[in-house]
C-alpha cells in the first residue's frame, strides 16, 4: 500500500480492501517508528487523525466518496488548523493553537481527507535546508547525514519516507521544488492566486503559494484538484472555475517545444545535475518533443531582487509579532518597548531576524528607491524575460536545483551561499509563474536529482500531463528510499 | 556595500529587535555580505520601467460592507500572553 497512487488507494478504499482507520493507523506507526530519525513532523494528533479516518470510512460505506476521502494527508506547519497546534517552525508560536482552519484545511477536510499532522519546516519559510526550525533539522531519507531541503523540508521528507500519502508544502523562492528535487519526489508551485492564502502564515505575500507534494505527477494533479479554489478571504486569490487537473495526463507529447535558457546551464551547475537533466531531455525527445533555445537574461538578478522584495516584505508581515495578541511574550521586562524587543529577540531565529532586519533597511528613509523599488522594477523585466520566451516554446526545462542534497551543516555559515540553492527557483515566483519538480535520476552518490518545468500561467494541468508522460516513460519517482515491507 | 555598527543598530531599533553588542557585530558582517549580492541590482538601467508590485496586474476587489465576523473574542484571547477582563495587558504606557 505504500507504493501505491493515490488513485489505487482510494480504490482499495472503495472495495473495502482497506479501510481509512487501517491505513492511517499503517502510517501512525510509521511515524512513531521513524520519526525521531527523520523529524519530519512537529505534531501528531492520532486521536484527531483516528476520528476523521472514522468519519471518512462513514462516507465511503454511503458511497459519498470523493477522490481523496480517508486518505491520509500531512499539512505543513504554516496552514492554521482549528485546534492544532500550529508553529510554523517558530520559537514565536511553539504554544500556538490555530483557532480557525486555513482555507487549504478547509478544502482537505471538504474532501474528507485525514490529516496526519504538521509537518517540519524552515521557520517561517525562510531557509533552503530546514535547518532555521526552532524544532530542529529534518533528515533526508536518502541519506540521514543530509538535509532535506526547505522550507518545505519536513513534508519532502515524509513524502519520500513514506509517512504519508502525499503532503502539502508553500513555495516563496523555490520552498516545493528544491525539497521535491533534494528528496526525490514531485511538487507543484501553481501560478500565483490559485490557492487560497487565508490561514497560510505569511512569509511573503506577493510571492507565497501553496502547493502539493507527492510521488508523481498524477498524485500532485489530484492534490492540487483539492487545494485550489477561489477564497474571497484572500484578495490575491484568482475567481476562476474549478478545473480538473488530471483531465489531460494522457495526452501525447508530440510537438511539444520545451524552452532551454542557457542561463540555467551555465557555471554554478554541478556536472552530476546536469547529465540527469539532460538525460530527461533525451527523453522527451523520444517522446516527441523538439527543443528550442532560450534566453532569459535577467534571470541572474533574480536573486538579489529577491532578497530585497522578500525581506522587506517579510519585515512587514512579521511586525505583527509583539507578544500581545498572541505568541510568545518574554518572561522579563522593564517596559512596553523593552518587551517588543525581547520577546521579538527571544522568539525569532538567527535567519528570520537577518530577513527582519534586511527588509527593514530596504524600506527605511533614503535607501527605499535603490533597493525597493530598483528590484520592483528589476521584477518587471524578470517576468518580461518569460514572456518573451513563452513565444517560443510551450515550457520551459532546467535543473531545479544547482546540486543534490548538501550535508546537515554545510552552508550553515553563509547565508549567500544557501541562498543561491534557489537560484533557478526564484525567478518563477517572481514573475508569478507555475513551477514544478519531478524526480530525474541520481547523482554518484545516489542522491536523487530534479528537473524543473516551468509553465505559463495557468498551464497546470499541461505541466502535469508533461510530466506524468514522462513518469510512464521512465521510473526514477517511483525509486523508494525505505528498503523495508510495510 | 558595507554597513556600519550605527547602521546595524538603527536597523534593530526600527525593526525591535534587542541585540547585545556581539549579535550586532555578526549582523554587520552577515548583512554586509548580502548587500554585496543584492548590489548587483545597481548595475542595471530601469528608466520608464514600472515598478511590478504584483504577480498578477489586478486591482484590489472590494466587497460589501457589511459584517461577516462574528464575536470570538473569548477564543481569540485564550492564546492571548495576558489577558484581563476581555482586554490584553501591557505594560504600563501613560503615567
Amino acid at each position: 500500500m505504500l507504493n501505491s497512487s493515490l488513485k489505487q488507494m482510494s480504490a482499495a478504499l472503495r472495495a473495502k480492501k482497506i479501510s481509512s482507520v487501517e491505513l492511517t493507523n499503517l502510517y501512525l506507526g510509521r511515524i512513531a517508528a521513524h520519526n525521531p530519525v527523520y523529524n519530519a513532523y512537529i505534531t501528531t494528533d492520532a486521536a484527531i487523525s483516528l476520528a476523521q479516518a472514522k468519519a471518512a470510512d462513514e462516507l465511503l460505506a454511503k458511497g459519498q466518496a470523493q477522490p481523496l476521502t480517508g486518505i491520509p494527508v500531512a499539512q505543513k506547519d504554516i496552514f492554521c488548523a482549528k485546534g492544532w497546534r500550529t508553529t510554523c517552525g517558530s520559537k514565536m508560536l511553539s504554544d500556538f493553537i490555530a483557532p480557525y482552519d486555513a482555507h487549504v484545511i478547509e478544502q482537505f477536510n471538504h474532501a474528507g481527507a485525514v490529516n496526519l499532522g504538521k509537518t517540519n519546516m524552515d521557520e517561517f519559510a525562510m531557509g533552503s535546508s530546514n535547518e532555521t526550525s526552532y524544532f530542529g533539522p529534518v533528515r533526508n531519507p536518502w541519506n540521514q547525514n543530509s538535509v532535506p531541503g526547505g522550507s518545505s523540508g519536513g513534508a519532502a521528507s515524509a513524502v519520500a519516507a513514506r509517512l504519508c500519502a502525499a503532503a502539502t508544502g508553500t513555495d516563496t523562492g523555490g520552498s516545493i521544488r528544491q525539497p521535491a528535487a533534494l528528496c526525490g519526489i514531485t511538487g507543484i508551485k501553481p501560478t500565483y492566486g490559485t490557492v487560497s492564502r487565508y490561514g497560510m502564515i505569511a512569509f511573503a505575500s506577493s510571492l507565497d503559494q501553496a502547493g502539493p507534494m507527492a510521488r508523481s505527477a498524477e498524485d500532485c494533479a489530484l492534490m492540487l484538484n483539492v487545494m485550489t479554489g477561489f477564497d474571497e478571504r484572500d484578495s490575491t486569490s484568482l475567481p476562476r472555475e474549478k478545473e480538473d487537473y488530471a483531465r489531460d495526463l494522457n495526452l501525447p507529447l508530440a510537438g511539444l517545444r520545451i524552452g532551454l535558457p542557457k542561463e540555467f546551464f551555465a557555471e554554478g551547475l554541478s556536472p552530476d545535475v546536469a547529465a540527469r537533466v539532460e538525460d530527461a531531455i533525451a527523453e522527451y525527445r523520444k517522446l516527441g518533443a523538439v527543443t528550442v533555445d532560450i534566453s532569459l537574461p535577467n534571470s541572474r538578478l533574480a536573486v538579489p531582487v529577491y532578497y530585497v522584495l522578500a525581506p522587506a516584505e517579510a519585515s512587514s508581515n512579521l511586525s505583527r509579532y509583539d507578544g500581545v495578541r498572541y505568541g510568545y511574550r518574554a518572561p522579563e521586562y522593564t517596559d512596553l518597548a523593552d518587551m517588543y524587543e525581547k520577546s521579538r529577540a527571544q522568539g525569532f531565529g538567527a535567519e528570520v531576524k537577518r530577513r527582519i532586519m534586511i527588509g527593514t533597511y530596504v524600506l527605511s528613509h533614503g535607501y527605499y528607491d535603490a533597493y525597493y523599488l530598483q528590484a520592483q522594477k528589476i521584477r518587471r523585466l524578470i517576468a518580461q524575460d518569460f514572456a518573451d520566451a513563452f513565444k517560443q516554446c510551450d515550457v520551459i526545462m532546467g535543473p531545479t536545483s544547482p546540486s543534490t542534497a548538501f550535508r546537515l551543516g554545510e552552508k550553515n555559515d553563509d547565508p549567500v551561499q544557501m541562498y543561491l540553492s534557489d537560484i533557478y527557483t526564484i525567478a518563477v515566483n517572481l514573475a508569478g509563474l507555475p513551477g514544478m519538480s519531478v524526480p530525474c535520476g541520481f547523482d554518484s552518490n545516489g542522491m536523487p536529482a530534479g528537473l524543473q518545468i516551468i509553465g505559463n500561467y495557468f498551464e497546470e494541468a499541461r505541466m502535469l500531463n508533461i510530466a506524468h508522460q514522462y513518469q510512464l516513460a521512465t521510473d526514477w519517482h517511483s525509486r523508494s528510499p525505505v528498503k523495508e515491507t510495510p | 556595500m558595507s554597513l556600519s555598527i550605527a547602521d546595524v543598530q538603527k536597523v534593530a531599533h526600527l525593526a525591535r529587535l534587542a541585540m547585545n553588542n556581539a549579535e550586532i557585530e555578526a549582523a554587520k558582517s552577515q548583512l554586509s555580505g548580502i548587500f554585496e549580492l543584492i548590489e548587483e541590482m545597481q548595475s542595471v538601467d530601469t528608466k520608464g520601467i514600472e515598478p511590478m508590485s504584483h504577480a498578477q496586474d489586478l486591482s484590489q476587489r472590494l466587497r460589501e460592507d457589511k459584517v461577516t465576523e462574528t464575536d470570538q473574542r473569548g477564543l481569540f484571547q485564550s492564546i492571548a500572553p495576558q489577558v484581563e477582563s476581555g482586554l490584553y495587558l501591557v505594560p504600563q504606557v501613560i503615567e
